[in-house]
């Protein structure tokens, strides 16, 4: 009972950003997906600035990063929202995959302990978010227990999901997989990096929110 | 020599969710791989990551997870009909989720009712 309560009130102040076309809007996915990769792509197209940096050793972002007041336009419609990276999430973390990526055992152990801290900030903000975009690699196995996880909490939190397939420019990328992993939400296909079908995430962003 | 442990459903079912989360991960920490009864609630699944994340050191690399339960995606309305009234009564009974630490399983695959354990390779003694 006080959890029905608590999803009614919780979609009354959903309803409410919504409606005021402000409101927080989180990239979520594993490591490596390229979540940073969007945010830049994204605070590029509207702010003329970068958000974070990217690196091919996975846990580069390990905290979490807020840009505020991202403003974008399409027609008379408008979006306004705080865009907020977060790291990678993951159920285990070996400094030795980052000895192996090319990290002396100092830095490695030190990105290992980061980034177990960046997962639980990315677990607890889950709560803060208005809407959620899960940032998935389309070369990946789609139905990975983390993107289940992730795509459930949103589920049980009535939150607002939009998936992206990222990474198609790649040969082994499968759109379609995903398409079938998730076949309840809309999912876009993109390259954050090179900003293929960037127009139609931002179409399916204000078909969600707009 | 890899042991599985069966945990039935009613063994968690009246546990808190930090009892939960506790002794899952102490037969993981204990080299078990855990072949649950049910499984977690979405939410629950996310306090694991969490409280595993907390747990990770030189030693415990953190955890494999799967679940697998009854896909109603692409059944018939009946099929859809007997999954939803199962559902229903057994709730989160329902399914198998099977949690191992990292340090013994590389990654499980799941395809979709199929369950692969990729084991890690023990390191040789010289």
């Amino acid at each position: 009972m006080i959890d029905v309560l608590h999803r009614f009130v919780a979609k009354i102040f959903r309803d409410i950003f919504r409606r005021k076309k402000h409101f927080k809007l989180g990239l979520y996915g594993p490591p490596n997906s390229g979540k940073t990769t969007l945010a830049n792509r994204i605070s590029e197209d509207w702010l003329g600035e970068k958000m974070g940096s990217v690196s091919r050793i996975p846990h580069e972002t390990r905290e979490v990063v807020v840009k505020e007041q991202i403003n974008i336009k399409s027609g008379k419609k408008e979006l306004t929202f705080n865009l907020v990276d977060t790291p990678g999430i993951a159920t285990k973390i070996d400094y030795e995959d980052f000895v192996k990526a090319g990290l002396s055992t100092k830095k490695a152990k030190k990105r290992a302990k980061e980034a177990t801290k960046g997962v639980i900030d990315a677990i607890r903000w889950l709560d803060d978010m208005d809407v959620v975009v899960v940032v998935l690699d389309a070369t990946q196995d789609p139905y990975s227990q983390v993107n289940i996880t992730i795509i459930g909490n949103m589920q049980a939190r009535d939150t607002p999901v939009l998936v992206v397939a990222n990474k198609v420019d790649l040969k082994k990328a499968d759109l379609k997989k995903v398409q079938s992993a998730f076949p309840q939400y809309d999912v876009v296909g993109i390259s954050a990096k090179f900003g293929t079908n960037i127009d139609k995430f931002y179409e399916a962003l204000f078909a969600l929110v707009g | 020599m890899l042991t599985l442990q069966f945990m039935p459903y009613s063994d968690i079912q009246h546990l808190t969710l930090d009892e939960k989360i506790k002794k899952i991960l102490s037969s993981v920490r204990d080299g078990k791989i855990l072949v649950m009864e049910g499984r977690l609630k979405k939410t629950e699944e996310a306090e694991l990551i969490k409280a595993t994340m907390e747990q990770i050191n030189g030693k415990f690399k953190g955890i494999e997870v799967t679940v697998v339960y009854p896909d109603s995606k692409n059944a018939t309305f009946g099929k859809k009909l007997k999954s939803a009234l199962a559902e229903m009564l057994l709730g989160d009974r329902q399914g198998l989720t099977v949690i191992g630490s990292a340090t013994l399983i590389k990654e499980i695959r799941k395809d979709p009712d199929k369950i692969q354990l990729m084991t890690e390779e023990r390191k040789r003694r010289r």
